[in-house]
């Protein structure tokens, strides 16, 4: 049984990797937890209520000494020393832009899993920390300008005059500038957003929020599901945009980042000197480069012309509380994931593309970048994207030849054949595309009554038999007899069995 | 003008309203707001046509030597096929419906050929040179005829387990066919140049024989597609016959459902992202079985008061059934479940596979006899992304459906079939009676999947069991 032990974070950072509440579901996995005295302080979640969860409280050694050590942000040297050899350290390590970071743990003998290196498929959602941190950054992010910002964000008509509501342009619709779109757009602000993937206009309009489209022959598909750098074009029409909007509106927020790449610049220092005094900026991409000109990191920049920059890199961890919440169930997802015999070992699987991504140091070995993985991110193609088999598909040309082949064979046999031949070619041609057409948006749930009723409607042969009755041959009535029973059968109790059908769908409201 | 040339106008005329009939009864049934409409408009135009062409038959024979023969016949038919139509319809059980439906399509398969047979041997007053055509539309409507009646009788009696499900592997089989097609189209022109009894049996028989072929060597996963196809067959059968009598109804009738069948095959051929061909062809099965590294893993199980737990703190659930529900009878217990977990707040609403079952739609049909209402049962494209956001999915006797591997494996043998994702909800509970594979005989990762919990036995006991923990 192995010992996870939850380390205080430095000054700074706010959040903790576990709280009360995980506390108990990592024991439950099996494993003893010690936390550090006063770890989660800063969270509001007090040493007595860590205990109460059934952890040991310890001192600062004792803690970096565990099996498994959670923490927030990247440990410095100092801590890492702390560690022992062989452990396991799970935390914030920003892989690509930290390699010495890496060559230390991976001396020290330090397994490390990097929770910013999720990637982003669907079974890793429940341990995307970047995704949950995002979030509360957006949120964040308008508080933090309403904050700064002299108005109200909604329109009011009052006694004292007229309020125009505030008009807030969110660069980058990630998780953040969702987040960001749909807190805004509730606290009543006109709310826009621009994006380099246009299939993100249904998700801007989803929270509240009007798309601006960059109208060029250029559409990006993510496969990895996060942003690509953009082409020349595109930039030159987007600059364009974001010049025009900076005159117009009150609050920028911009969320642009590329992973593992400096922030694209979005917003030029004349853009920002155009900005109305009084209006703010936030920057999220501040700590890598920033989107905005004038930005600086970790700092609130006023312009001369009364403009206010905000470079915070901190947003997340200005929610303590709601940070670790989720940070540590992330974390608890991910002791889940390499827990797979709820008996208090880490078992890692490299196999897992999932354990494989985060797994940035082993045994001795530096394991990133990982291989590559592709994902969907596109959620207008439900088409199971990782897995394309090759399809017999008949090439234009041969499926060309083939369709003239018949109708040059229809053609021919309609000229040649004597009379009636032609005309009954034209009611079965007629009637086959009226068929095609006729069923062409039929509901699934329909499928059994509509073969049911197809099937005692082609009883219809019956015509023909009745027909056949006139003969004279004794031996040809009662062939025809036969099979106008046959039909009977068909046509009576295909309908009966339809109407029956049709008769148990019922709708129903909420019972 | 007589009675049988007025007569003959007057069908002629029920004829075009009734094929008019027709084409609005198909298009009513596409919505579920007219599909009660639009069966009564066939009904509508079938009385039509039946009353006009039994008026006709009774004008032309009435005071003819051969007329009482005739005419007793005609009554005896009509009365006996209606009392035996309308007893089956009453008497199945929706679980047996696709069983009847095959059972169906045989008969006008039957219909067919004897209609064919009648058209080789009664005097059809032929002009001299329409005789080859007529002989030519003799054997076509023969061959169509019994190609669908064999094919229907082998789907009926694998669907009913008269027979084994498994298709059958004969060598060589795509040779088979396509010789059987040819030997036709050689017996075909031999029967036109020199018409003649014998050949006409050697027709008969070889269509039989493919029509038996065909049908048994497809798998019972691929029923629905089968069965969808053989009701497109009677169609053309029909046709056929309206070619060889002259008769523009059984034309424009038999195309409509013959091409509406074609189409409706190749919804679910879509659906399971196969091509038409291989499965007509039968051509499903052979690339199975994946030998070697059987991934295997330990699965979880779980019991009925479990999983009524884990029911009773979930906020939503949906439902995935598959042909198991129908063989274990569960639609009403599972309606009951529904029903209380509805009336304690949680969002229950069902996801149905485009090929669950053995019939195209067979789970609505199961669904709405025990009186789900049809509003919270989703398709499948409609529910897979929010699959994500469930607390539990009850996966009842489906297997092949939810497979993870048909998105994740890329050498599955059912790769690339869109599947229900509901390995992606919080909780996953699979009923089933043992850890055996589906049809496709595809072994089923999802079962061992963390989020998975397994409960063995009969599916209606069980969830009869969480209804009563409930």
């Amino acid at each position: 049984m192995s010992r996870v032990g939850i380390v205080a974070e430095r000054a700074g950072e706010t959040r903790v990797a576990a709280t009360p509440e995980t506390v108990a579901k990592i024991r439950a996995l099996g494993y003893d937890v010690v936390v550090e005295r006063g770890a989660g302080s800063a969270s509001s979640f007090r040493d007595p209520a860590y205990a109460e969860a059934g952890a040991e409280l310890v001192d600062r050694e004792a803690a970096w000494a565990s099996d498994v050590v959670l923490k927030v942000a990247a440990p410095t040297a100092d801590e890492i020393a702390l560690l022992t050899s062989g452990s396991t350290l799970v935390a914030l390590l920003a892989p690509a832009q930290s390699p010495e970071l890496l060559e230390t743990l991976r001396a020290r003998g330090v397994t490390a899993l990097a929770m910013d290196a999720v990637p982003r498929i669907s079974r890793a959602q429940s341990l995307d920390v970047l995704s949950s941190m995002a979030n509360i950054s957006g949120y964040r992010a308008v508080v933090e300008a309403a904050n700064e910002f002299g108005r109200f964000f909604t329109g009011q008509i009052t006694a004292a005059g007229k309020v125009p509501p505030a008009k807030v342009l969110v660069a980058g619709v990630g998780v953040a500038g969702l987040a960001a779109i749909g807190t805004a757009a509730s606290l009543g602000a006109i709310v826009r957003a621009t994006d380099p993937r246009p299939e993100v206009a249904d998700q801007v309009k989803s929270v509240g929020g009007e798309y601006l489209a960059v109208e060029v022959a250029e559409q990006m598909v993510s496969t990895d599901g996060y942003a690509k750098a953009t082409s020349e074009d595109y930039d030159k029409r987007a600059a364009e945009i974001y010049s025009e909007q900076a005159r117009e509106v009150d609050i920028v927020i911009t969320t642009a980042a590329i992973p593992g790449r400096a922030a694209p610049r979005l917003l030029t220092a004349a853009d920002v000197a155009s900005m109305k005094p009084g209006s703010v900026i936030v920057d999220l991409a501040a700590g890598s480069g920033g989107n905005v000109e004038g930005s600086v990191a970790g700092q609130r920049v006023v312009t001369e012309n009364g403009v206010v920059i905000l470079g915070y890199t901190d947003l997340a961890g200005r929610l303590p509380g709601q940070a670790s919440q989720l940070y540590s169930t992330n974390v608890v997802n991910l002791l889940k994931l390499v827990t797979p015999g709820k008996d208090g070992t880490l078992a890692l699987d490299l196999e897992d593309v999932v354990q494989r991504s985060i797994t940035v140091t082993r045994a001795g070995e530096t394991t990133w970048p990982p291989p590559p993985v592709a994902v969907s991110a596109a959620p207008a193609a439900p088409a199971p994207a990782p897995v394309a088999l090759p399809k017999e598909e008949p090439r234009p040309g041969v499926r060309t030849a083939l369709v003239l082949l018949g109708i040059a064979a229809l053609f021919a046999v309609c000229a040649f054949a004597p009379p009636p031949l032609p005309q009954h070619f034209l009611v079965l041609t007629l009637s086959v595309v009226v068929g095609f057409y006729v069923i062409g948006h039929v509901a699934h749930a329909l499928h059994t009554p509509l073969m049911s009723v197809t099937n005692a409607i082609s009883g219809i042969i019956v015509v023909g038999a009745l027909a056949q009755l006139v003969a004279p041959s004794v031996l040809v009535q009662v062939l025809a007899a036969i099979a106008v029973l046959l039909a009977s059968i068909n046509i009576f109790g295909g309908f009966a069995v339809t109407r029956r059908m049709l008769g148990m769908f019922a709708k129903g409201g909420p019972r | 003008m007589n009675v049988v040339e007025i007569a003959n106008s007057v069908a002629i005329a029920a004829y075009v309203v009734a094929a008019l009939l027709f084409i609005l009864s198909l298009a009513g049934l596409s919505k579920h707001e007219t599909a009660r409409r639009g069966n009564r408009f066939g009904i509508a135009g079938m009385a039509l046509a039946l009353g006009a062409t039994a008026w006709l038959v009774v004008a032309a024979l009435w005071g003819e030597p051969h007329g009482t023969l005739g005419l007793t016949l005609l009554l005896i038919a009509v009365v006996v096929g209606a009392a035996i139509g309308l007893w089956r319809a009453q008497r199945v059980e929706m679980t047996g419906m696709p069983q009847l439906i095959a059972l169906f399509h045989s008969f006008v398969g039957l219909a067919a050929v004897l209609v064919g047979w009648n058209g080789a041997l009664g005097d059809a007053h032929v002009p001299d040179e329409l005789v080859g055509i007529h002989s030519g539309e003799v054997a076509i409507g023969i061959f169509i005829g019994a190609v669908t009646f064999t094919g229907s009788i082998v789907a009926f009696l694998k669907l009913s387990g008269r027979i084994s499900s498994k298709p059958l592997m004969l060598p060589g089989k795509n040779v088979l066919n396509v010789a059987a097609l040819v030997v036709f189209a050689g017996l075909t022109a031999w029967y036109v140049i020199a018409p003649g009894l014998p050949l006409l049996i050697a027709l008969t028989v070889l269509a039989l024989a493919l029509g038996w072929h065909l049908v048994a060597s497809i798998g019972g996963g691929d029923m629905p597609v089968v069965v969808s196809m053989l009701n497109s067959y009677s169609g053309w059968a029909a046709a056929a016959a309206g070619f060889l009598l002259g008769n523009d109804l059984l034309i424009v009738t038999g195309s409509l459902v013959g091409s509406s069948g074609a189409y409706l095959s190749y919804i679910m051929c879509k659906a399971m992202n196969r091509s038409f061909l291989s499965v007509i062809a039968g051509g499903f099965g052979i690339e199975a079985p994946k030998t070697g590294d059987e991934a295997t893993g330990e699965h979880r199980e779980i019991d009925a008061a479990g999983a009524a737990e884990m029911l009773k703190a979930a906020s939503s659930v949906v439902i995935t059934p598959g042909y198991g529900m129908a063989v274990a009878q569960a639609q009403y217990p599972v309606a009951d479940l529904v029903a209380k977990l509805r009336a304690r707040g949680v969002e229950v609403r069902f996801g149905i596979h485009p090929v669950a079952g053995r019939l195209p739609g067979h789970m609505n049909v199961l669904l709405a006899e025990a009186k789900v209402p049809y509003d919270i049962v989703l398709e499948m494209d409609e529910i897979n992304d929010d699959l994500s956001g469930t607390s539990v999915v009850l996966v009842i006797g489906a297997n092949d459906t939810v497979n993870p591997a048909a998105s994740e494996d890329p050498s599955s043998p059912i790769a690339g079939m869109p599947v229900l994702r509901v390995w992606e909800a919080e909780n996953v509970i699979v009923f089933k009676r043992s850890m055996a594979s589906g049809y496709a005989g595809v072994a089923n990762p999802l079962f061992w999947r963390e989020n998975t919990q397994m409960l063995f036995g009969d599916a209606k006991d069980r969830v009869e069991d969480i209804v009563r923990q409930l």
